[in-house]
């Protein structure tokens, strides 16, 4: 079997080993469902479920969007006024940096008490998420290649023609990669967000189902959100992969095939 | 130097200190005639690519003068390195300097088409830099330089990096693109036999501080091909710039 295939089948054969092993233990010593479903019944949840999860999906989707969009514009936005002054850039750097070591589950409910629960969802979101842009797109706007920079001012390029036709194509590579990162992010910082909000929280998207779930003693149902949510990360993911590579796929080394 | 000829720029005893303290140049004087091909030749590290940026204006000399006694020249810039943008094709890469001058696009593109062309690159206007040779990729460099139709063409050490025989390829290439366009050419190598072949006058610089330490002339004629490369002449010329370099360097080298 080549190589290819055995990347595809080998976690297939693990994923089928798992389950048939969780079946048997469920079955084996009749664990009730409220403790521990089979897969089988987590299964029969998602669908007899399916309208309930679906829409709490789109909830938590709206969410991370919004989120990560926030924070590629605030991500990218930020990274490009730092490169413009160095005085702002000491002056709120530092600030970033708090924002990003803190954790998010921390502040969640401060942000709750002081923000309408969906602005406190965005704005937990965003504040996971908009750090791996900047990082990545002021080390990409910081690594130009100085006879490119030397060029650009041998034929009198204003700031404005520096920045757009030489420094953010140079740093696009790196805030994709950012972005990649802030795409899985995003969905976390929602997550934390809304189980945060808890019983609390008006919402409905998927963790705050697990939340509420978890509260009934509806166990299925919460594997079945936390399947939903898993698959909505590794979809985010491959899509901004796709993208990423799509973008960069003429000229980036990253994208481009070696030739041996 | 050809006399006759008046100056596009003068270096009068130009200084460069660099901040942590390099003394670079040191009262470094030349004056470039119009239409000349004139050669910085030294070791590495003597200043010569410092000299060069200063005339570009990519770097303040610390000390005298570079005067422009024709008004400011427009200029074309060469560097070692290829130096091209690898997200943008290589049409795109040699309108550069058009368009950061806000020239109309239609005009901007055939004047890089124009200039891919002298350089033989016509074919390859759609190809990213990275699907091209290193030779191809210095070409579009020095056509990017053309671009603007400079009067005064500077290259750093721009064959340096290439094997040799595309490095007298672009030689032959770069001659007959100098007797054709007739622009002033100032060339940074530290390649006695390049410096010989290419130019009408040789600088020789000392290393650290960079000083002019002579100024010698190959009155060879042009065209030169590789009959002159091989000839009894090149070889003199060649042992003369040695010779001056070897003492330029304190028998050093």
């Amino acid at each position: 079997m080549n190589e290819r295939a055995l990347r595809i089948v080998l976690p297939i054969v693990v994923l089928a080993l798992i389950l048939i092993a969780w079946q048997s233990v469920v079955s084996l010593f009749a664990i009730p469902s409220f403790v521990l479903p089979g897969p089988g019944l987590v299964l029969h949840t998602l669908v007899s479920d399916g309208a309930l999860l679906w829409h709490s999906l789109l909830v938590t989707l709206a969410t991370t969007v919004e989120g990560f969009v926030l924070a590629a514009v605030g991500g990218i936005g930020l990274a490009v006024l730092f490169s413009q002054s160095r005085l702002i850039e000491y002056s709120l750097y530092p600030y970033a940096v708090i924002l990003q070591v803190t954790p998010v589950v921390a502040i969640a409910p401060l942000l709750l008490i002081y923000l309408p629960q969906p602005l406190a969802v965005l704005a937990c979101a965003w504040i996971v998420a908009f750090f791996p842009v900047l990082a990545n797109t002021m080390l990409g706007l910081a690594s130009v290649d100085h006879n490119l920079i030397a060029l650009f001012e041998l034929y009198k390029a204003s700031r404005w023609q520096l920045l757009w036709n030489l420094k953010l194509p140079a740093a696009l590579p790196q805030t994709l990669a950012g972005l990649r990162i802030a795409g899985g992010l995003s969905l976390i910082g929602a997550v934390v967000a809304e189980i945060a909000a808890g019983s609390a929280g008006a919402g409905s998207g998927l963790a705050y189902r697990i939340a509420e779930s978890g509260y009934r003693l509806n166990i299925p149902r919460m594997f079945a959100a936390l399947l939903l949510l898993s698959a909505a990360g590794i979809v985010i993911f491959f899509v901004l992969s796709a993208a990423s590579h799509l973008i960069l796929r003429r000229w980036h080394e990253s994208a481009v095939r070696r030739e041996v | 130097m050809n006399a006759l000829a008046p100056a596009i720029v003068s270096l009068h005893d130009v200084g460069k200190t660099f901040d942590n303290g390099t003394l670079a140049l040191d009262r470094f004087s030349l004056d470039v005639g119009d239409g000349e091909f004139v050669s910085l030749l030294g070791p590495s590290g003597c200043g010569k690519s410092t000299a060069l940026r200063i005339v570009a204006g990519l770097s303040a000399p610390s000390a005298g003068a570079v005067a422009w006694p024709a008004g400011a020249a427009k200029l074309g810039f060469v560097f070692q390195e290829p130096t091209l943008m690898p997200w943008a094709k290589v049409e795109a890469n040699v309108r550069l300097p058009l368009r950061l001058a806000h020239v109309d696009e239609t005009k901007a593109r055939a004047a890089a088409l124009k200039a891919l062309d002298h350089v033989g690159l016509g074919d390859f206007a759609q190809h990213y830099p990275r699907e091209l040779s290193g030779g191809m990729k210095m070409r579009a460099s020095i056509a990017r330089a053309l671009v603007t139709e400079p009067e005064l063409l500077l290259m750093d050490e721009p064959f340096a990096a290439l094997d040799e025989i595309t490095r007298f390829k672009l030689n032959n290439d770069l001659l007959m693109l100098w007797q054709a366009l007739r622009r002033t050419v100032i060339f940074v190598t530290h390649s006695v036999f390049e410096s010989v072949y290419l130019s009408q006058r040789i600088v020789v610089m000392t290393p650290r501080p960079g000083r002019v330490f002579a100024d010698i002339a190959i009155p060879a004629p042009y065209p030169r091909d590789e009959r002159f490369r091989t000839s009894a002449d090149f070889a003199g010329y060649c042992r003369t710039v040695s010779e001056a370099l070897a003492r330029a360097t304190g028998g050093a080298s």
